[in-house]
């Protein structure tokens, strides 16, 4: 009797750890190990190629902070990151203002939000092979520029060492803004009207309305968009590489393309592994506030 | 004044909803056109919108080679298998934390939250020396597993929040009636919270057939390559088939835009679950 109450009560303990066992397994073989792997490669000196790499400290650590297109790549990152993500943030502002305005009827509403939902909707090797379509010196946007007078040669945008990295942060500004217009949208419904009914008894103009209300309700929603957009924007890959591959020379290398060309081109697994380290730093710490900033919400 | 002020936001909100059309809608639609071109006419100066030459032979050419037909079965099976095994593992780990506490809970929930931030490419390298290792290389394997380990963490949080939402009687009648939490889970809860499995799953879906990285790098003979992967395959191979490319494109971008075109809700609900709390 006792046994078997016993028995029940390991049962019960044991359970949630029995649902929960499959992915406790994947996600320590598959996550927890690799990042230790790649701490450890990081420390090491040339491993995978080498079949015994000597402990180097951290001396990957300072190759990798002297190196000069390390640099160039940290700088081509912010510039992407940033420049990204603040125009995500004002054309989904833009976007979902107008869709949530009353002088549009449901109907005209949700046809034109599909529309501008779409570029999320494709896949980074399909939005890379569309704009070097698009901006080819022959391409359509040339075509335009040209006999619109803006420009009086061709433009290789993508080619080009002082415009390459605007080029791919436009490409990048087009895939990512409909994320913020989606989820701004949804916040701006969940607003009370009752706030907004108040504010124009008050007599509040609708930009003293926007700024007092609509901001500060949206805050929560934006903080989390712009923490995630941060990090994924961050870690972008697929789309630099398949449209200049980091190229003319470093003008479009980010942290990314410079890990991966370390590890894939050249067969620096160290360099690659410290680089990733250091990415993968940057990210927890964001990650770190992104989960905070989800507690302290729910 | 407040008449002219209205009609004033008015055109304002018109002139944005048509720049905003073109500036999404554009390249779409220029990607669609040029499909149905001859090669030629892609650069053509001025453009040519609708061309005399108007084919379904850029379809044709992908339809019939055996080798790009098998990146679309590639990325279909791939995708499918993501989704299935995502919700089933996802499922049962949602249940632990939706019905139970247990010492470790926090800690395993913080580390499921916190692998949205880790770079796929810190895991890339660890990765290839660990599926050689475990002798998956260049097999369908290595990129469902490495998928699930970002496909997971949203299906577990995103399935954990909709069981919150149905009340313990539920499992508990099931179980006073004899039957085991296994059997409450499947038959009862699953069922009830399928919208929301939906949205969880077409989410993981779009996760699995958009990857490129993995793609690229675990694998290596052309018939194990997916969709993204062989989309980029197309550019060196036939010297610029720009046809070609925009017909695979426009075919490889087909299935998620049908499910966002159909299933709207569910889609738009997916997307937003990240970053608004309702």
């Amino acid at each position: 009797m006792n046994t078997k109450r016993r028995k029940d009560v390991f049962r019960k303990k044991a359970t949630p750890y029995l649902y929960l066992s499959p992915t406790i397994i994947l996600m320590f073989i598959l996550l927890v190990i690799p990042i230790i792997m790649v701490i450890r490669y990081s420390l090491f000196d040339n491993v995978i190629i080498n079949k015994n790499p000597q402990f180097v400290g951290f001396a990957n650590y300072a190759a990798v902070l002297k190196d000069k297109t390390f640099w160039i790549a940290v700088k081509n990152t912010l510039y992407f990151v940033i420049v990204s993500i603040i125009a995500h943030l004002i054309i989904g502002m833009v976007f979902a203002l107008v869709l949530n305005t009353r002088y549009l009827n449901s109907r005209t509403k949700g046809i034109f939000r599909v529309l501008y939902a779409l570029p999320w909707m494709f896949t980074a090797s399909v939005i890379a092979i569309l704009w070097r379509m698009m901006l080819d010196p022959n391409g359509i946007l040339n075509y335009l520029i040209v006999t619109m007078g803006i420009s009086e040669k061709n433009i290789a945008f993508l080619a080009k060492r002082d415009i390459a990295l605007q080029a791919v942060t436009l490409i990048n500004i087009w895939s990512g803004y409909p994320f913020y217009m989606i989820s701004i949208l949804a916040g701006l419904q969940g607003i009370s009207t009752d706030l907004y009914e108040a504010a124009s008894i008050d007599g509040a103009t609708t930009i003293k309305t926007f700024l007092h209300i609509t901001i500060p309700q949206l805050k929560p929603i934006l903080i989390s968009l712009l923490m995630l957009d941060f990090v994924w924007t961050l870690q972008q890959f697929a789309l630099i590489w398949m449209t200049t591959g980091g190229g003319p020379v470093n003008a479009t290398e980010t942290v990314s393309t410079y890990i991966y060309k370390q590890g894939f081109t050249k067969y620096q697994y160290s360099m690659a592994s410290t680089g990733a380290v250091i990415l993968l730093i940057v990210c927890t710490i964001i990650g770190i506030f992104y989960v905070r900033q989800q507690r302290s919400e729910g | 004044m407040v008449g002219k002020k209205k009609v004033w936001v008015k055109v304002l909100v018109i002139i944005v909803l048509i720049l905003g059309a073109l500036w999404a809608g554009f390249p779409i639609l220029w990607m669609f056109l040029n499909s149905f071109k001859p090669n030629a006419e892609i650069f053509a100066w001025p453009p040519v919108w609708i061309s005399k030459g108007f084919s379904f032979g850029a379809y044709k050419a992908i339809f019939t080679n055996p080798e790009q037909v098998r990146f679309f079965i590639n990325s279909y099976v791939i995708a499918g298998l993501v989704v299935i095994l995502t919700l089933f593992i996802g499922i049962m780990a949602s249940y632990a934390f939706s019905r139970f506490n247990f010492v470790g809970k926090k800690v395993i929930n913080t580390v499921i939250v916190a692998v949205q931030a880790v770079p796929p490419i810190t895991l890339l390298i660890p990765y290839l020396s660990l599926i050689v290792t475990l002798k998956i290389y260049n097999t369908f394997a290595a990129l469902v597993l490495t998928y699930m380990v970002f496909t997971l963490p949203y299906c577990i949080l995103m399935t954990t929040g909709y069981l919150n939402t149905l009340p313990k009687d539920l499992d508990e009648a099931v179980m006073i009636d004899g039957g085991s939490r296994w059997r409450a889970l499947w038959k009862i809860l699953v069922p009830t919270s399928i919208p929301g499995l939906v949205s969880v799953g077409m989410y993981t879906f779009m996760q699995a057939w958009n990857e490129y990285l993995f793609a690229l790098a675990l694998t290596k003979t052309n018939d194990m390559r997916t969709v993204p992967v062989g989309i980029n395959l197309l550019m060196g191979q036939h010297s610029y088939e720009w046809n070609q490319m925009m017909a695979m494109s426009v075919l490889g971008s087909l299935p998620i835009l049908i499910l966002f075109l159909f299933f709207q809700r569910y889609f738009i609900a997916g997307m937003t679950a990240g970053s608004v709390k309702s």
